[in-house]
């Protein structure tokens, strides 16, 4: 009896629980079907009359400005659909090279021996680098009252390799007479994860301070720096400074909120970040010599002495063949990157990445390389 | 767990019917499609475990026949003429440890909530305290990571932390430069051990509750106080359920990532100093934070650590069982 009670009750149960189901699955499908005519139907005369799908995989540096550039560029193509994977400038390269992805975005540019084999997939012209987004990395600090201080390069190697660790040490002090530097001792913060941000900051030091800083430039914090204190991504190292007084990290200079940053020792001079200095320093830059007349890949020179550069900065570049077989494709991509380089498209990536956009000798030579990509 | 529980509606007197039926006459319909359902179930969740560990070996192969110049090449960690072996070796240990920590803090408290419910707290209370903790559970480990950070650590444990430091340096747990933004791994095990305490305190609570009334009783009647019930009826009695309960506990801070990847300022060295930063890393944590940058072997090298903590929890879970078996015709359960 009670037995077949409890199963006609399981029973009913079961058919609730199946009817709900049944409702849901109706209700999502109900829900989904205007939005998806919607978005088919042609609302505004499209601006361009491009279509298709353009696949891109790269950089993590890259993603929040990708986000702004994919939605400003699918605004004015609606038939257009970007996906960018952001897997990390070397899983890009490498799917890039290997014809997964029609475009890549990179912290570094094509090495020679990546360049040769960008042969296979793009024919004998081979592959570019056109840069497309730069960004100062600054070096944000947590001292109460102080808003800003003066680091020579040498300084700042000494702190993060664990040489300096007060904050009133004679290096920190020749450099700042005016400010009253408290006794606290030094917390240097490095990021835990490989990242582009942490490869050119090491590069910047190994360049300007070969004394101090005796690793090379590497994504990867060098692990033989004892004592060292580390966060995941960005965003992680600046929690932690802000929350530890005394700490002091490298970040995207758009990330570091409210917390102090330092100006860096340029020839004689002492500059704070800006986008403009950063866009300066690849316009000053030298180009790596001997590729194509279109690549425009810098060596940033990180001991420049000119007036008004911020050499700390990271520059990444998007990757594309010199020649599409596929018609199609070859046209997205020259529309997409174009769009990239423009004026709007620069600015769009500032106004949500706080990158800084390029120069206009850059842009305009990034223009006539995206010209020069052929299709079919 | 309660079903365990003989129902009181059997008739004692009755001979046992046998278990078996499934070659009758009935087996048919309904019941025939159930059983496959049923059987079918079984053999999904041992083709997933086959399927994982075959993945594990055969992604992590290409790094263990790689020699240890081409893995320097991949990997950016790797240090001149490490092996693979040296390479995950304080990865291991990193992963032990801070379950090991882990699981101390949070035992002897999570023993403490069970036995609080089933035995001191009135009926009512002791309901609300169980949901309570269940709720504990539901936490996204995430939300434990950021809160670990942000909060816990630098605010509340961070003093505790140099306080330590200051008073017990001289023990090798404690020693080294105390971390100056709370990111140890002292402060990971806690917050491991908060995750870990709803499950240890769930399986406790039940076994406890299991306790034969007999028992109780009987020490009751022979002039014992409400702790000398539960020290001589109930812990005994639920010993092998508490080893269970904190082995299930382990297994969980053994592969936590997210929350000790937003805590921990990782290294990689066998060092016992869990107030310093930069000393060690877990396992799954190290995944997590250099996936999204790998590529190739570097890629197959992060899976052969990943096999390194499978076989860690298959063993943890196998002792753990052994153990259950073990003390199971002491216990007194039967």
């Amino acid at each position: 009896m009670e037995r077949h009670v409890k199963l006609s009750r399981i029973s009913r149960a079961g058919s609730a629980v199946l009817v709900g189901a049944l409702a849901l699955t109706l209700a999502a499908c109900g829900s989904d079907d205007p939005t998806g005519s919607g978005s088919a139907a042609p609302e505004e005369s499209a601006a361009g009359d491009l279509s298709g799908t353009l696949d891109g995989v790269g950089a993590s540096s890259q993603e929040s400005a990708m986000e702004a550039w994919r939605a400003g560029f699918q605004s004015q193509n609606p038939d257009v659909t970007i996906n960018y994977d952001p897997q990390g400038s070397g899983a890009g390269r490498e799917q890039f090279l290997a014809g997964g992805a029609a475009f890549a975005g990179s912290d570094a540019a094509l090495k020679d021996e990546e360049l040769t084999s960008s042969q296979e997939v793009c024919g004998p012209d081979g592959a570019i680098d056109i840069p497309v987004y730069v960004s100062p990395i600054a070096v944000a600090f947590n001292l109460p009252g102080i808003d800003s201080l003066n680091l020579a390069p040498a300084t700042i190697a000494g702190i993060f390799s664990g040489k300096i660790t007060t904050w009133n040490d004679q290096a920190i002090a020749a450099d700042n007479p005016d400010v009253e530097l408290p006794d606290t001792a030094i917390t240097p913060v490095h990021r835990l994860d490989d990242s582009g941000t942490t490869e050119n900051f090491t590069d910047y030091l190994a360049a300007t301070a070969p004394d101090v800083w005796t690793w090379e430039a590497d994504g990867v914090f060098p692990e033989d720096i004892s004592g060292g204190e580390s966060a995941q991504g960005t965003s992680g190292v600046v929690q932690a400074v802000q929350n530890a007084e005394g700490a002091v990290t490298y970040a995207d200079a758009s990330k570091v909120g409210e917390l102090a940053t330092a100006s860096i020792k340029v020839g004689e001079e002492w500059v704070a970040f800006s986008p403009e200095a950063a866009a300066a320093t690849v316009d000053a830059s030298p180009r790596v010599e001997g590729r194509h007349e279109h690549d425009i890949a810098v060596e940033i020179d990180r001991t420049t002495t000119e007036s008004g550069v911020y050499p700390l900065v990271l520059v990444s570049y998007g990757i594309a063949c010199l020649n599409y077989s596929d018609a199609e494709q070859g046209e997205l991509v020259k529309a997409f990157l174009s769009y990239i380089v423009s004026e709007e498209g620069q600015q769009a990536a500032a106004d949500a990445a706080g990158s800084a956009p390029l120069s206009e000798n850059i842009a305009t030579d990034a223009q006539a390389a995206i010209e020069a990509i052929t299709v079919g | 767990m309660t079903s365990t529980v003989t129902s009181p509606d059997t008739e004692p007197a009755a001979p046992r019917p046998p278990r078996r039926r499934r070659t009758r006459a009935a087996d048919r319909g309904v019941n025939r499609v159930f059983r496959w359902v049923a059987t079918g179930s079984g053999v999904v969740i041992l083709a997933v475990l086959a399927a994982v560990a075959i993945f594990l070996v055969v992604q992590a192969l290409p790094a263990i026949t790689a020699s240890s110049d081409e893995l320097g090449g991949a990997v950016n960690r790797f240090g001149e003429g490490e092996s693979l072996l040296g390479f995950t070796g304080p990865l291991v240990f990193g992963t032990l440890l801070a379950a090991a920590l882990a699981l101390v803090l949070a035992t002897p408290v999570a023993v403490g909530i069970a036995l609080f419910i089933s035995h001191y707290a009135p009926r009512r209370l002791a309901s609300a305290l169980g949901y309570v903790v269940d709720l504990l559970a539901a936490v996204p480990s995430v939300v434990f990571g950021l809160w670990g950070f942000l909060v816990l650590g630098q605010n509340v444990l961070k003093p505790i932390w140099a306080w330590l430091g200051d008073v017990a340096g001289w023990f090798p747990l404690f020693s080294g430069q105390v971390s100056a933004t709370g990111k140890n791994l002292a402060t990971v095990a806690v917050v491991l051990a908060v995750m870990i305490l709803p499950i240890i305190t769930a399986v406790c609570r039940e076994v406890f509750l299991q306790t034969p009334r007999l028992h109780e009783e009987a020490a009751l009647a022979l002039g014992a106080t409400r702790w000398e019930v539960v020290r001589t009826a109930v812990l005994p009695f639920g010993r092998s359920g508490i080893v269970s309960a904190a082995m299930l506990g382990l297994g969980r801070a053994l592969g936590e990532t997210m929350a000790v990847l937003m805590i921990l300022s990782p290294g990689f060295l066998y060092s016992f100093k869990i107030l310093a930063a930069g000393q060690q890393q877990t396992i799954a944590a190290y995944i997590a934070a250099d996936f999204p940058e790998a590529s190739g072997l570097g890629v197959n090298t992060l899976i052969a650590t990943g096999l390194a903590l499978f076989v860690i929890t298959l063993a943890v879970n196998m002792f753990a069982r052994w153990i259950v078996a073990r003390r199971k015709d002491f216990s007194g359960a039967n």
